[in-house]
């Protein structure tokens, strides 16, 4: 059934969520992004290729993930607010997916996708690493040849996850282009994907670049979503009254939101990298940025006011991105979802927090969300239920927090 | 008849392939860029397409990346690039030129102000990498409104099916990309571009200009026996690069590998197709 009224129907058939999204790429990838569209279609219309989506996302992603009660986070929050005042918080465990993030659900996705089109080699582009990881394992699985692009500034601050990917038989490139981070990245990737158009497909980690990408990554993620929702109406008998998730490209955020999108009691709230603050250095597109075209897509972008990309910046190497994805432009211009922003320094406080409350060690990414939740859990009353998604482990971050922290190890 | 169709014009009628240049403006800064235009155009360039220059150019290979970088180091912009544009109108006022560059740079002042300031500095054309006929809406009408030919980009991709969406819409010139890839990098063979001319010619009365991977002035004369035009761009801006970093003239290097790619051409004659 197709809802009149509903939010849960972009993009258009060009791929347009709003004034957003599009395909802004070369006229050598036409013809392949509009193949990928084709072969999307019908994959979606075709039982066997979900069931084969399923089955893996069962039994070798481990899903479902669970949905927390972090009673003790909850109580420290209740501690600083005023009486009768404290919402309970959840959080969606993505970071007990296999290869310790969301990343993997459409990694799946996609990797089916490739086989279907007989695809052989796979590229990616990687910012923390998570994305690039989750690729190689997937190509790994398949015996598929992968080739991942990492800033060679985020290969620096990501070690253990580079040598997870080469272990996976991965070949990780490093992007000296740029500010050699994730922007750098995806565009060394296009350039790879345009010269090996016949046997190559690009496996991109997040909601953006063109149509018809950001909407089937989105589709892929939107099983947390989808869980999330199930699970909460079993635990608490109702949905959450705020969804939070951090939002680089945005792919966990989406993947969290989409299910919800029609539910007006849900409020969002996505959770940009405010870096060194807005003011400074930082990562906030929709809080600090303004709309223009880049990797394909229009979105809000960081940019100088002749177009010139300005660089990002972040702790959170998954959060290093000048961009975001189409859709959450549409959502912020719309008013459906809010998007606020957090500094590394807040992020690095609710990390530890987080790790010292409840013995979860969350990653950076994700940490972001987790700062903007006590602040708005006081807010709210104590029946009321704040659902935040964990999006990935911080196992991967241990050097960049150690070095934050003054810890030599 | 525009600037672009009477050089097409008058190339043709003199039995060869027009040269088409290329490079990044303000590289290696705008200072420097006029004197690279004109040096261009006395060595034999028929048509001059000027590079806008971005920070993100994703279809091109190490040479214009890097001179996009230096470029927008040495405080290029598309404000300035649209006054070296209108200069070099006064100076040459029968000259195609052509601005080449990325969607984010053009639409950020707005499309039709783009258009306006483009028109207003004599360019004859534009061409937008990260454009394609899809999108078309959003810079197309602008530039078709002020005169502006919307050159299109086909490729070994584009096939049958989807050349006539292609060429709707286009104007001045069919650009051939004759490798998938970026520029500057490997060239394709002969006869896959004979057999792709011959294709686009067979869809369009627009000329066919080949480019991508063209280096040298023998791979410029086999090309400019079968395409009404040749587009080099990465060598000659290897040759503006390594003049700049040996403190040489620039303007002189440039207009040296320009005679010689001009000289090939001259001395081909295009098979008629």
């Amino acid at each position: 059934m197709t809802l009149l009224n509903s939010l849960r129907q972009q993009p258009d058939a060009q791929g347009h969520f709003g004034d957003y999204g599009g395909r802004y790429v070369a006229e050598t990838l036409m013809p392949l992004i509009l193949e990928l569209e084709r072969e999307y279609r019908a994959a979606k219309a075709d039982p066997a290729f979900k069931a084969e989506f399923d089955g893996l996302m069962t039994h070798y992603v481990g899903r479902p993930s669970p949905l927390y009660y972090a009673e003790r986070l909850t109580e420290t929050i209740r501690e600083s607010a005023a009486p009768g005042m404290g919402a309970k918080v959840y959080l969606k465990r993505e970071e007990l997916n296999h290869t310790g993030a969301h990343k993997i659900n459409n990694c799946i996705g996609q990797i089916l996708l490739a086989r279907r089109m007989g695809r052989t080699r796979i590229i990616a582009e990687t910012g923390a690493g998570s994305h690039g990881v989750a690729t190689a394992t997937v190509c790994a699985r398949f015996g598929l040849k992968c080739v991942v692009y990492m800033g060679a500034k985020d290969v620096e601050r990501q070690q253990p996850n580079v040598f997870r990917m080469k272990l996976l038989g991965a070949e990780v490139i490093p992007v000296t282009s740029g500010a050699q981070t994730l922007k750098d990245a995806l565009n060394e990737a296009l350039r790879d994907w345009v010269a090996n158009v016949d046997d190559t497909f690009y496996l991109i980690g997040t909601v953006a670049g063109p149509h018809p990408y950001p909407e089937l990554v989105r589709d892929f993620q939107s099983v947390i979503g989808t869980e999330a929702r199930s699970q909460m109406l079993e635990a608490e008998g109702k949905l959450p009254d705020l969804l939070v998730a951090a939002v680089g490209g945005g792919s966990n955020a989406i993947g969290l939101f989409h299910a919800f999108l029609d539910d007006p009691e849900v409020a969002m709230l996505g959770i940009e990298a405010a870096g060194h603050g807005l003011d400074k250095a930082h990562a906030a597109s929709i809080n600090g940025g303004t709309p223009g075209v880049l990797h394909g897509n229009r979105t809000y972008l960081l940019q100088d006011d002749d177009g010139q990309i300005t660089e990002a910046h972040s702790i959170s190497a998954g959060l290093d991105y000048p961009g975001i994805g189409p859709e959450h432009a549409w959502l912020h211009d719309i008013g459906r979802v809010t998007y606020g922003s957090v500094t590394d320094q807040e992020a690095l406080d609710a990390f530890t927090h987080l790790t010292r409350v409840e013995g979860i060690i969350p990653a950076l990414e994700c940490a972001h969300a987790l700062a903007a939740v006590p602040a708005k859990a006081r807010e709210m009353t104590r029946d009321q239920i704040i659902l935040v998604n964990l999006s990935g482990r911080g196992d991967k971050d241990m050097a960049t927090v150690a070095a934050s922290l003054g810890v030599t190890i | 008849m525009s600037r672009i169709g009477l050089t097409f014009a008058s190339t043709s009628a003199e039995g060869r392939a027009a040269l088409i240049c290329f490079v990044t403006g303000g590289d290696p800064s705008p200072e420097a860029t006029p004197a690279i235009l004109d040096a261009l155009v006395e060595n034999g360039a028929d048509l001059i397409e000027l590079g806008l220059p971005f920070t993100d150019p994703m279809a091109d290979g190490p040479a214009i990346q890097l001179a996009n970088l230096r470029a927008l180091a040495a405080g290029a912009n598309t404000a300035k690039l649209l006054d070296i544009a209108r200069d070099f109108r006064a100076r040459h006022p029968d000259v195609p030129l052509v601005l080449m560059g990325y969607a984010n740079t053009m639409l950020r002042r707005g499309a039709e102000r783009f258009a306006e300031q483009a028109a207003e500095a004599g360019a004859d054309g534009v061409i937008c990498v990260d454009i394609p006929a899809e999108q078309d809406g959003v810079l197309g009408p602008a530039l078709r409104a002020q005169d502006i030919a919307f050159i299109r980009l086909a490729t070994p991709t584009t096939d049958a099916a989807r050349l006539p969406a292609v060429l709707e819409g286009a104007g001045g010139f069919l650009y051939y990309v004759s490798v998938a890839g970026i520029t500057g990098q490997q060239q394709a063979q002969q006869a896959s571009i004979e057999d792709a001319v011959v294709r686009l010619k067979a869809a369009t009365h627009l000329p066919i200009a080949v480019g991508f991977g063209v280096r040298t002035p023998d791979q410029a004369a086999a090309i400019g026996k079968v395409a009404d035009g040749v587009v080099v761009g990465s060598a000659i801006i290897d040759a503006i690069a390594k003049a700049a970093a040996a403190g040489e003239d620039p303007a002189a290097a440039a207009g040296q590998v320009v005679a010689g790619l001009a000289a090939a051409l001259r001395n081909t004659e295009k098979v008629p197709a």
